[in-house]
């Protein structure tokens, strides 16, 4: 099933650069819900598939941005290696394309790195149907701008990702996920003194009842940390994460607005009616709530953080956190240096991008 | 110097100097501006001190007010702006610009804050490197990215350069350290990039701004991730016969799951070098060692040890040391740390370039090297961050020699070439700068440096900030290349030329 599109995605994007034809771009489709409404002719990334590259002992591994998730795991699973980021799938044929545009990491991030930190260069086309490159297959590289970590949670605005390099990671030889019983005060100030203390973790949440923490490493140091850690032992510790991650955990089954809020770890509470899970040791909550928009976007900011509407309707069309005027400006000549014509999934970031 | 400022990378302007200086003023006290030759004479190189030029004016500010106003002022007027922090890059970033101010942020020297319970320092620009991890000591913190020049260089220039380390290939770059940054646009307005979190809404500002060597703005705050004192470290010391066993003893550590904090290779000129000045107690007749360190909890460490030790044994280590102690594991580094002052003990000067390849590659690239050393007469060392793929070859020269320096920089750039040959990069962590911008026409095309340009002209439309550097015009390349072709000595005919 692999196959290389580049040549006919050029041709696509140079044909609407001549019609002057919006494009929406498309790997599975299974973060469509995600971001602003777009409608307009579709660019399908989903059969430019394969892994280009994979070295193992390089730590670094090129694929086309057609290429599954799950294929990309399986690959990297036979070397003992996985993607850092814990990407979200949130859909089985989720495509790697589809996951650096909306730049998801999951529980893993705040000790392994984000999908933007794993990026290391990308192929992409701009929005005059140039075929570009940029960064490269080594983990360090300062040569020009850094255009590929700008890729990352772009929603493909700036251009197609056609291919991108990554940093991947040896995993833990062994995992083991302990709960504690705490309330949310407790939950936030314990999280981040460990945190702030040398313990091997990988992965922290807080379900509104019990902190989980996943303790990563060889198999004696997890047997040791253990030791002076305690908790309960999770007999189901990977299935919690997965679920965290893929939005199956039963917070995540419910209708309504879903709001994800991202913040200083140590933040408290914020005071806005409706359900709460903490992860990323308190730096990323997911609110379930009815109030309106602009409460929510208001408390955010007013906490130094940022919110988005991930999943549900918003009242005002806005999905993402308003941007203040100077960054604004700097977003909208950023967009016309890569794509001078507005082509690229017009308005799914900002209504004016 | 060969370098020169390209004609079409020259900001013109006929603003009168004394009439600036009285603009400049209103805002910034006289004595904080320098305009005599003597003073600006501190400020007219920076760590690539081969390349000199007196700026016109230095301007120290001292508030973010005081930077929006010089910037705005240079905008108004059409005058390019260099910003510098210590001015211990290696790339010419901070070199100045004739008809322009220097901003320098030396006065911009206040750790605002440590935040223990969220682990990160907000700290000026001005800030020296260790100076974090010093003032965050005292909460068992640490900032990670440790540039060799930590004790001097500032947290601003790291930012500007996206400076790495020893510890890159556990830690990440100055890029995965940083969550925010203030930063004056070339219009004199305040943005903030990044987050309190770990993200920020619309595009990665913060990940574009980090690295881009002064040229999309002013960076006047900056606020770092703190990560916990690692309880215990020790490093092991492998000696090897051929470089090539030493290239595949690092590649089978990273092949079996292991994650090093610090994994460093030197070939055997540099080891006799650094062992007669420090006396780490290398052994002066391995081809290479390998010096391999662990961090992290006690138990962790001691089986990455047991499982390094292995690897390092059936890959053909001649011998492996383990440090026993702290001050033993300090002794291992000091080689390690000495090498560029060891150079200059022995060798009028030394030229330190910064490739980064495919680690594979490493016994071809080295091969190319001394065959390149051969050519030209003149003696390379090489030290390598292994984990991460980056070259540091260090030429020995003498400038007094006529001529020489100029060799040394063709063989400098030839050798660059041969990283981007294997696949490899330019500049793995010191910048490009002045010093390697003739080879980013190499390494690339001509669509991509207009993509550059763009990229730059959405921040900076006049090209006003740190001209000249980083990005090469069209026009330079195009002259670049056509030398090249001259001198029949073109390095890659399947790469477009323009």
């Amino acid at each position: 099933m692999d196959a290389d599109l580049s040549e006919s995605l050029r041709q696509a994007v140079a044909e609407a650069t001549d019609s002057g034809t919006p494009l929406t771009i498309v790997g599975s489709g299974s973060k469509t819900f995600y971001g602003r409404p777009s409608s307009d002719s579709v660019v399908g990334t989903a059969g430019h598939a394969g892994v280009l590259r994979y070295e193992p002992t390089e730590l670094v591994l090129t694929v086309r941005c057609g290429t599954r998730l799950s294929d990309i795991e399986s690959v990297l699973a036979e070397c003992g290696q996985m993607l850092p980021f814990e990407p979200p799938h949130l859909g089985e044929n989720a495509t790697l394309g589809g996951t650096l545009a909306c730049g998801f990491s999951g529980p893993r991030r705040p000790f392994a790195g984000s999908a933007r930190d794993c990026m290391l260069g990308c192929r992409i086309l701009n929005g005059k149907g140039e075929m570009l490159s940029f960064g490269g297959e080594v983990m360090k590289n300062v040569a020009g701008f850094d255009i590929s970590r700008l890729m990352v949670g772009a929603m493909g605005t700036l251009g197609v990702i056609l291919e991108a390099s990554l940093k991947v990671s040896p995993k833990p030889e062994r995992e083991l996920t302990v709960c504690f019983e705490r309330s949310i005060e407790e939950a936030l100030n314990t999280m981040n003194l460990w945190c702030s203390q040398p313990w091997p973790l990988s992965g922290l949440a807080y379900d509104g009842s019990r902190i989980y923490a996943r303790l990563s490493g060889s198999d004696r140091a997890v047997d040791a940390v253990y030791r002076k850690f305690g908790g309960d032992v999770c007999a189901e510790g990977d299935e919690f994460w997965r679920d965290l991650r893929e939005q199956r955990h039963e917070f995540f089954r419910a209708d309504g607005n879903l709001w994800r809020i991202s913040l200083a770890p140590a933040t408290p509470a914020l005071d806005l009616p409706g359900t709460w899970f903490y992860d990323w040791g308190g730096a990323l909550r997911w609110l379930k709530t009815g109030a309106p928009s602009e409460n929510v976007f208001r408390a955010a900011e007013a906490a130094g953080g940022h919110a988005s509407l991930f999943r549900g309707r918003s009242g005002d069309g806005r999905v993402f956190q308003p941007l203040p005027n100077g960054l604004k400006a700097l977003h909208a000549s950023l967009k016309r240096a890569f794509d001078p014509m507005g082509l690229f999934n017009p308005a799914r970031l900002y209504e004016d991008l | 110097m060969t370098y020169r400022v390209h004609p079409s990378e020259r900001i013109a302007h006929r603003v009168d100097r004394n009439h600036f200086l009285c603009l400049l003023s209103e805002h910034i006290e006289r004595g904080r501006l320098l305009f005599d030759t003597e003073d600006l004479r501190p400020y007219e190189c920076d760590g690539l001190s081969a390349y000199r030029e007196l700026p016109w004016i230095v301007a120290l500010p001292e508030t973010i007010e005081e930077v929006q106003a010089v910037v705005r002022l240079c905008r108004e007027h059409g005058v390019p702006v260099v910003a510098r922090g210590a001015g211990t890059g290696l790339s010419g970033g901070a070199l100045p610009i004739a008809n322009g101010v220097l901003l320098s942020l030396a006065k911009f020297n206040r750790i605002i804050e440590i935040d223990r319970a969220n682990r990160t320092a907000r700290v000026q620009p001005g800030v020296r490197n260790l100076a974090i991890s010093e003032a965050a000591a005292p909460y068992g913190l640490y900032y990670a990215p440790d540039p060799s020049s930590q004790i001097a260089c500032t947290i601003g220039g790291n930012v500007a350069e996206n400076s790495g380390g020893v510890h890159c290939l556990k830690y990440g770059l100055t890029v995965h350290n940083v969550l925010q940054v203030r930063v004056v646009t070339m219009d004199g307005e305040l943005v903030v990039l990044g987050g309190s979190g770990y993200d920020s809404p619309g595009y990665d500002l913060l990940a574009l701004i980090t690295g881009s060597e002064g040229l999309l703005g002013v960076i006047v705050e900056i606020t770092v991730k703190l990560l916990p004192i690692p309880p215990c470290a020790q490093v092991l010391l492998a000696s090897f016969d051929s470089v090539e066993e030493a290239g595949g003893a690092v590649a089978a550590i990273i092949g079996a799951g292991l994650l090093p904090a610090g994994l460093e290779m030197m070939d055997n000129i540099t080891i006799r070098v650094v062992e007669d000045f420090v006396h780490a107690g290398y052994p002066t007749g391995a081809a290479a060692i390998v010096l391999c360190e662990f961090d992290g909890i006690a138990e962790q460490v001691e089986s990455d040890l047991l499982k390094a030790r292995e690897i390092f044994r059936a890959e053909g280590a001649t011998e492996v040391r383990q440090s026993t102690s702290e001050a033993e594991r300090k002794t291992f580094w000091a080689g390690r740390k000495a090498a560029f002052p060891a150079a200059g003990r022995i060798s009028p000067d030394y030229y330190c370039m910064d490739g980064t390849i495919p680690r594979k590659r490493l016994p071809e690239v080295l091969r190319r090297i001394s065959e390149l050393s051969a050519q030209y007469g003149l003696v390379v060392g090489n030290v390598f961050h292994a984990g991460d793929g980056n070259l540091h070859p260090l030429i020995l020269y003498d400038a007094n020699n006529p001529g020489e320096l100029e060799r040394v920089e063709e063989l400098g750039g030839k050798i660059l070439e041969a990283c981007v040959e294997v696949g490899g990069t330019i500049t793995g962590e010191h910048g490009v700068g002045i010093e390697k911008i003739n080879q980013m026409c190499v390494q690339f095309r001509a669509a991509e440096l207009a993509q550059f340009h763009s990229v730059k002209a959405a921040f900076d439309p006049a090209g006003l900030l740190n001209p000249g550097k980083a990005i090469p015009t069209l026009h330079r390349c195009a002259e670049f290349g056509a030398m090249h072709v001259h001198r029949g000595q073109i390095a890659h005919p399947d790469l477009e030329r323009f």
